[in-house]
């Protein structure tokens, strides 16, 4: 052992030093993922190559040439090209994660808020549906619900009708879809209008009211502004759109709006099983309050639901939030089971078809990858920023 | 009347002031006993008796064709889907229990070949011995339990599983194996993985090395950031490319790295919450004795870190459990596969066959799940009694 | 510490095997002792595995063929199901020697996807099923309907193709597996379900009520399916090849699994050279002389095949049509052994 020199630490052999230990755990440790990287990217260039796999992505601009029963932006077998089916694919991914993170929360909240309520046979019927829900796989949930939805709905002979205009049928739902022409634009200005001027009336009545105590209808107000404006202009411009109806062919019905079967069924399978797991969540985040501040605001004589409303959800929110980004982010992830309900997501048009065409699985798999990477990261940022606006702030 | 008190008690004749108790009266019937719960907790308010009776209609709509289905109307016993086909004497034909029967061992054992499916049955034994004995928290050795849960059991099973010809065992290849038994090793390989390497991560990605933070931060959130099944369609369709021919993993290999990996990942985070529930003290006061880094975690840090996270690695099984499902996109058949391929069969096309599986699978899964998540819980209210004392 | 030592064996392994050379296929496949052979796992006729794990089906018997031919024993053969998605990438990544699965021969798979066409051991086209209750006779009736096809297939090209250049409009519901494409079908999310014609026999038989159904005469494309081989080893390339008409030529020669022994004497000299009594053909493809000798006896000759799994001898009952031997006036024509 090394003598204890006055003033400074005691001497130790090299190889007892943490600073030397650490940096010499790390330099092995990038060596050793360095290396094992190298080996990988070289093996796989090795393989490719003595395959002869073609690789890189030359393929984005080849022509598709299959079809893809759902498409929101124009797309066609012969015009498109795999990376037009890429977007195609995309966005299909992000219409059910939006459309089933709205969803879910409504019921999340509805659920999670009904298994507290004192009213026991309700909150037993929530607490069965949660526990049923979570502790069954979702992929089980999709196969059975679209088994049930193509079950439940007729055949295209037998269409469920309202007016000859909307059918629901076991091929989707089909319902009359405007089409607008000119003038369109000054709907569109006046709805960005009517919500622009609603944020500021919001703005407007909350500073009054904690100047004054005096409360402004803002609902109204907004719903007035962001419903009637469009409706006005709509007016003014002549009525510029049209309605297209579906049609019924001697096999399908064509035109207007169509809601795949599949779809559906992959909507209401994520949209349960998210839901009860946002339920758990809202649940947690309500227990959190403490009973103090439901019986202050009682006191104060607040009604049950304003303090729902005013008080108890507002200070949950800020425990309820973190989880509840986890779920929207399980809701998007989990959107790529659509393959196994035939629903044309990114997963399923992308490292499906366009894979198996093309065969660069690399390609493929790292672009699909690198695209929840990028949802994720963007939705996590997003919520962080609002976390932290909502965040306690203390004094 | 202020006065007149102050009076009496002056002059002490006239008493408006009890001396003795009243006898307390029995509480309104209405607000007691069995009317009094139900008032208070059904029909509480014009509100609450509407959701209350809407509630009960919703349920007089629902359960007796559930009940119906299940039991009053199933089929029970029949060698084919002529069981299952509605007749003119049983116009409505419930599940088709009949169906699940036939097919049982092929549910649980898969394509294993018949003479072979004891080392199966051997398997399960095993496990559930194992399982028995790390989750009773008043088993004694549980060290001795974990060195035969993570240690002995892997490599028996694996020569039990795969055979080993030197021994008299016929080699089984994995494409053999299907059912409950690829579900079972699926997410007890997840499980026995997951739990050291997500240590190790979140040690990582608490520690002060940058490079090794880093390192496990990348890993965590990428693995994260994506759904099972991309990271799945890696291991299976990217790993044979990243290594040499002719290590070329089996197929069910590189779903149960592709698992591991998953699941590592989520572990790490979930361990990492144990440690940052460690006051600092802990470390200081372990460091001050001249522990060593890794003494100090295994013998002061680890130990109470998970054993408050108890409830949520059991969590994050439930949800490996579940997820096992997703292993069929690399053409694995597990479970729920078996019963998929089982109803598309022609031998039982009858109406109820596919909801007969669909329903069979459910209650499997949930018995599984249902019961770890009550074990979870239980152990969550023990915690917290210990850490009220 | 005790993990970086682990990684560091790791890596040693991975490094060191890199640096092997990557060894011939014929060699790999008698070293290892088994073939490595990619299979459909759910096509009736052509390659599916039953509850015990025994095998069936053309593309199966062609992979015990060349067992056969290899280690004299149809039996040493390991069989990967394999969908349609994963195929390539198992050839590709070595999980398989050869793929029989199936699979359309077209210009771009047997260019860029890395990957050599041998021959092909089954002439198909695409067709489509519909229920009869539709009244529908032809393809060409089909204007406006919705199929159901199964996904990562040269199917999913042709329908499209097909529909577009008849001026029709369609409705394509994808799906990953067969499995799941005849069960939407079936469940009448689909006017019709397209594969290959050989498929659709086989697929019909698994609807609930298969004699509502019928498959439509129009035959919409070329599929010519057959075994491939990964690029770059062309004795392997020439074994698979060869291994198929060998098969067709004693079917030719009427040399069947019965009668093999008693050919074995035949005078006929492309008898002798096939069974190996004369020349030594097989030794020039790197086998034994009696390399085609084995594969009958323990295969059978392509028609006997072709009858025990797809046409006669079993439900599906397919006629041989273009497959006959150009004898016949089909388009099964192996070149000469000799």
């Amino acid at each position: 052992m090394s003598i204890a020199q006055e003033g400074g630490p005691p001497k130790v052999a090299l190889i007892y030093d943490p600073k030397v230990r650490s940096i010499a755990y790390q330099v092995v440790l990038v060596a050793i993922i360095l290396f094992l990287a190298y080996s990988a990217v070289r093996n796989a260039a090795d393989n490719l190559a003595r395959a002869k796999i073609a690789s890189g992505f030359g393929f984005w601009n080849q022509t598709a040439g299959f079809d893809i029963s759902q498409t929101l932006i124009e797309y066609s077998a012969q015009g498109g090209t795999y990376g037009r089916a890429f977007w195609v694919g995309l966005l299909n991914t992000l219409l059910v994660a939006a459309i089933g993170i709205v969803l879910a929360t409504i019921v999340g909240f509805m659920v999670g808020i009904a298994r507290l309520s004192r009213n026991w046979l309700i909150g037993r019927l929530a607490g069965g549906y949660v526990e049923l829900i979570r502790n069954v796989p979702l992929l089980l949930q999709l196969l059975f619900w679209y088994n049930a939805v193509l079950k439940a709905l007729p055949d295209l002979r037998d269409s469920w009708t309202v007016f000859g205009n909307v059918y629901l049928n076991n091929r989707g739902f089909f319902a009359p879809y405007p089409i607008f022409g000119e003038g369109i634009g000054l709907v569109a200005a006046a709805f960005v209008l009517g919500v622009a001027g609603a944020i500021a009336f919001r703005i407007w009545a909350r500073r009054r009211q904690e100047r004054t105590g005096e409360q402004a209808p803002v609902g109204l107000v907004a719903l007035a502004l962001i419903v009637g404006l469009p409706l006005i202009a709509f007016f003014i411009a002549g009525m510029p759109a049209t309605l297209e109806y579906p049609e019924k062919g001697r096999f399908n019905i064509r035109g207007g709006l169509e809601i795949l079967p599949e779809f559906v069924a992959l909507l209401i399978g994520l949209v349960l099983y998210t839901g009860a797991f946002i339920a758990e969540v809202v649940r947690a985040g309500i227990m959190a309050v403490s009973k103090g501040q439901t019986e202050a605001a009682g006191a104060l004589g607040l009604r049950a639901g304003q303090t729902l409303k005013l008080v108890v959800i507002p200070q949950a929110m800020r425990v309820i939030i973190p989880p509840l980004t986890n779920q929207y982010l399980n809701l998007t992830k989990n959107s790529s089971l659509a393959v196994f309900v035939g629903y044309p997501d990114l997963v399923q048009i992308f490292t499906g078809t366009v894979l198996n065409q093309t065969g660069q699985a690399v390609e493929v798999v790292m672009i699909t990858m690198a695209v929840y990477l990028t949802i994720s990261l963007v939705t996590s940022m997003a919520m962080n920023w609002y976390n932290a606006r909502i965040a306690l702030v203390e004094r | 009347m202020a006065i007149a008190t102050h009076d009496s008690r002056i002059v002490g004749k006239e008493r408006f002031v009890r001396a003795t108790p009243v006898a307390e009266l029995p509480a309104p019937v209405a607000m007691t006993g069995v009317i009094g719960w139900v008032r208070a907790s059904l029909f509480a308010g014009p509100l609450n008796t509407i959701l209350t009776v809407l509630t009960v209609l919703l349920l007089i709509w629902l359960v007796p064709p559930i009940i119906d289905f299940l039991f009053v109307h199933a089929v029970w016993t029949g060698a084919d889907r002529e069981a299952c086909l509605p007749t003119a004497e049983h116009p409505e034909v419930g599940a088709c229990w009949a169906f699940v029967r036939d097919r049982f061992s092929y549910f649980i054992y898969g394509s294993y070949p018949i003479p072979e499916r004891w080392r199966v049955d051997i398997f399960f034994a095993m496990l559930a011995v194992g399982i028995f004995w790390l989750l009773w928290l008043e088993a004694p050795r549980h060290d001795l339990g974990a060195l035969y849960f993570f240690v002995v059991v892997p490599i028996v099973s694996y020569i039990l599983l795969t055979g080993w010809p030197l021994i008299g065992l016929r080699a089984v290849d994995t494409s053999l194996w299907g059912g409950v038994l690829v579900t079972i090793v699926v997410s007890w390989v997840g499980i026995v993985f997951s739990l050291p390497i997500g240590i190790l991560l979140a040690l990582g990605r608490r520690s002060n090395m940058p490079a090794v933070k880093l390192f496990s931060v990348i890993f965590i959130e990428f693995v994260r950031g994506v759904p099972l099944i991309t990271v799945l369609f890696m291991a299976s369709v990217m790993l044979p490319l990243f290594v040499p021919d002719a290590y070329s993993p089996d197929k069910l290999l590189r779903a149960l790295i592709g698992i591991a990996m998953f699941a590592s990942a989520y572990m790490a985070e979930v361990v990492r919450a144990g440690l940052q529930a460690i006051p600092k003290g802990q470390y200081e006061g372990a460091m001050a004795v001249g522990l060593g880094y890794w003494q100090m975690m295994y013998l002061i840090v680890l130990p109470q870190a998970l054993k408050i996270t108890i409830p949520n690695i059991v969590n994050t099984y439930i949800g490996l459990f579940k997820d096992t499902t997703l292993v069929v996109i690399v053409g694995i058949f597990d479970f729920l596969r078996t019963v998929e391929v089982s109803r598309i069969d022609p031998k039982w096309a009858a109406p109820t066959t596919s909801a007969t599986g669909y329903v069979f699978a459910a209650i499997f899964y949930f018995i599984f799940c249902y019961g770890m998540s009550r074990y979870a819980k239980s152990v969550e209210a023990r915690l917290g009694k210990a850490d009220r004392r | 510490m005790k993990r970086a030592v682990t990684t560091l064996a790791l890596a040693a392994a991975v490094a060191f095997a890199a640096s092997a050379a990557s060894a011939q296929s014929l060699n790999a496949i008698k070293s290892r002792g088994i073939l490595n052979c990619g299979a459909n796992g759910t096509l009736g006729g052509f390659g599916l595995p039953d509850a015990q794990g025994n095998w069936t089906g053309l593309d199966v018997d062609f992979c015990r063929a060349l067992a056969a031919a290899i280690f004299n024993d149809p039996a040493k053969v390991k069989f990967v199901a394999l969908t349609a998605k994963d195929r390539f990438t198992a050839l590709q990544s070595g999980d398989v020697d050869v793929l029989a699965r199936n699979t359309t021969w077209t210009s771009s798979r047997d260019t860029s996807l890395g990957l050599n066409f041998t021959a092909v051991n089954y002439y198909d086209g695409q067709g489509f099923l519909v229920r009869k209750a539709l009244k529908v006779n032809s393809a060409l009736e089909l204007n406006d309907a919705a199929v159901c096809v199964q996904q990562g297939t040269t199917t999913e090209l042709n329908l499209a193709d097909y529909f577009r250049a008849n001026k029709m409009k369609l409705k394509t519901v994808t799906f990953a597996s067969a499995d799941e494409a005849i069960k939407a079908y079936d469940s009448g999310r689909c006017d019709a379900f397209t594969t290959d014609a050989s498929g659709l026999y086989a697929e019909r038989l698994r609807l609930a009520k298969s004699d509502d159904h019928i498959v439509l005469p129009e035959i919409i494309s070329k599929e010519p399916l057959g075994p491939s081989v990964r690029h770059g080893d062309d004795q392997w390339f020439d074994i698979v090849k060869w291994t198929h008409y060998a098969m067709l030529t004693a079917e030719e020669l009427g040399v069947t699994k019965a009668n093999v022994d008693e050919q074995m004497k035949s005078a006929n000299p492309d008898v002798k050279r096939l069974l190996g009594t004369e020349g030594n053909y097989g030794e020039q493809l790197g086998l034994t002389k009696d390399w085609a000798y084995r594969i009958v006896k323990h295969v059978g000759n392509y028609g006997e095949v072709f009858e025990k799994n797809v046409g006669q001898g079993s439900p599906l009952k397919i006629a041989r049509g273009v497959n006959a031997l150009w004898t016949k006036g089909g388009l099964q024509y192996a070149p000469p052994i000799r």
